[in-house]
């Protein structure tokens, strides 16, 4: 049966670490389902069968928080000893501040734009560098996690955070403006 | 989520939007962010010289909650003094809107901004 006891790298056989190999992540998953499968617990007792449904759960979040470059990012800080809620941090970084402001001006407005469709897609695509650059950078804080890393680390999620919203938002532009040319 | 009237009010016709010169040196710029609901607020003051804030003025981009927090706030520091300004708890925001537990975040957020621009305004004095 599974340790639940396990943390998510050690459930998937990983080390503890920031590079992942999304391949073997993905093979570990069904095999781990394949474990849990409820097929493979008709015959078996109440409890075996809880423990079962439990162990697909944690394994279905050990896999969501993995694949996810931000969950996965947040979830090291907590393994690390950093004892933070994700949805009540705060940043005073004013430069960065500053362009997400910008950004959000710039966003509002796309819809005046010539061709706002291009413009919104070529927005995204900006938006995406800049949380790809981030993720990029992250796995050096990840390989010598030391208390100024880990936090240099957790300002970065905070970015993340912010770009991830930023995208989403921007989405639900472009989602309008397709609705407006049909 | 239903919204207060007061927040409703001030999210309808917010009040001191706009942007001050953040190099003046009377000016204060305080800005704070905060990344799980990506809301981004950016509040100014401008200060006369026997310390007393004569202006303020705020951009938010966030939910109904911050927009009205952040408005509320540049009304009540106007006319107050620095220190005045600087008592300002986020719960006497929070309670005067009525923010629901899950929106009290937002009036933290005004407060930070606050302590944030009288902090830049009192560093540039010093300067």
């Amino acid at each position: 049966m599974l340790d639940l006891s396990k943390n998510y790298f050690e459930l998937f056989g990983m080390s503890v670490g920031y590079v992942i190999d999304i391949k073997k992540v993905r093979q570990r998953y069904r095999d781990l389902q394949r474990v849990v499968h409820p097929d493979r617990y008709v015959n078996a007792t109440d409890y075996e069968q809880r423990l079962a449904i439990q162990g697909a759960a944690y394994i279905n979040e050990a896999f969501d928080t993995i694949k996810d470059p931000l969950r996965r990012a947040q979830y090291l800080l907590l393994l690390h000893g950093l004892d933070f809620d994700p949805d009540t941090e705060t940043t005073t970084d004013t430069g960065f501040l500053m362009e997400q402001l910008e950004l959000r001006e710039e966003l509002s407005e796309i819809p005046l734009q010539a061709d706002p469709l291009r413009a919104a897609s070529a927005f995204m695509d900006r938006v995406s560098s800049m949380y790809n650059r981030l993720i990029s950078s992250m796995a050096i804080d990840f390989e010598m996690p030391d208390e100024k890393q880990l936090q240099v680390a957790r300002e970065k999620v905070r970015k993340m955070q912010f770009l991830k919203k930023l995208h989403t938002e921007a989405e639900t532009v472009e989602g309008r403006l397709e609705e407006e040319m049909l | 989520m239903a919204y207060g009237e007061k927040v409703i009010d001030h999210y309808e016709h917010p009040r001191n939007v706009g942007v001050m010169d953040t190099k003046s040196s009377d000016v204060g710029t305080g800005m704070v962010g905060a990344p799980a609901c990506g809301d981004v607020m950016r509040l100014q003051i401008q200060v006369n010289d026997v310390g007393i804030i004569e202006d303020a003025k705020f951009k938010t981009y966030g939910c109904g909650s911050a927009i009205a927090s952040s408005s509320l706030l540049t009304e009540w520091v106007k006319g107050k003094t620095l220190e005045e300004a600087q008592e300002i708890k986020n719960t006497e925001i929070a309670e005067e809107l009525a923010l629901p537990p899950v929106k009290v975040h937002c009036s933290v957020l005004a407060e930070d901004a606050i302590r944030a621009a009288i902090s830049d305004y009192q560093s540039k004095q010093e300067a």
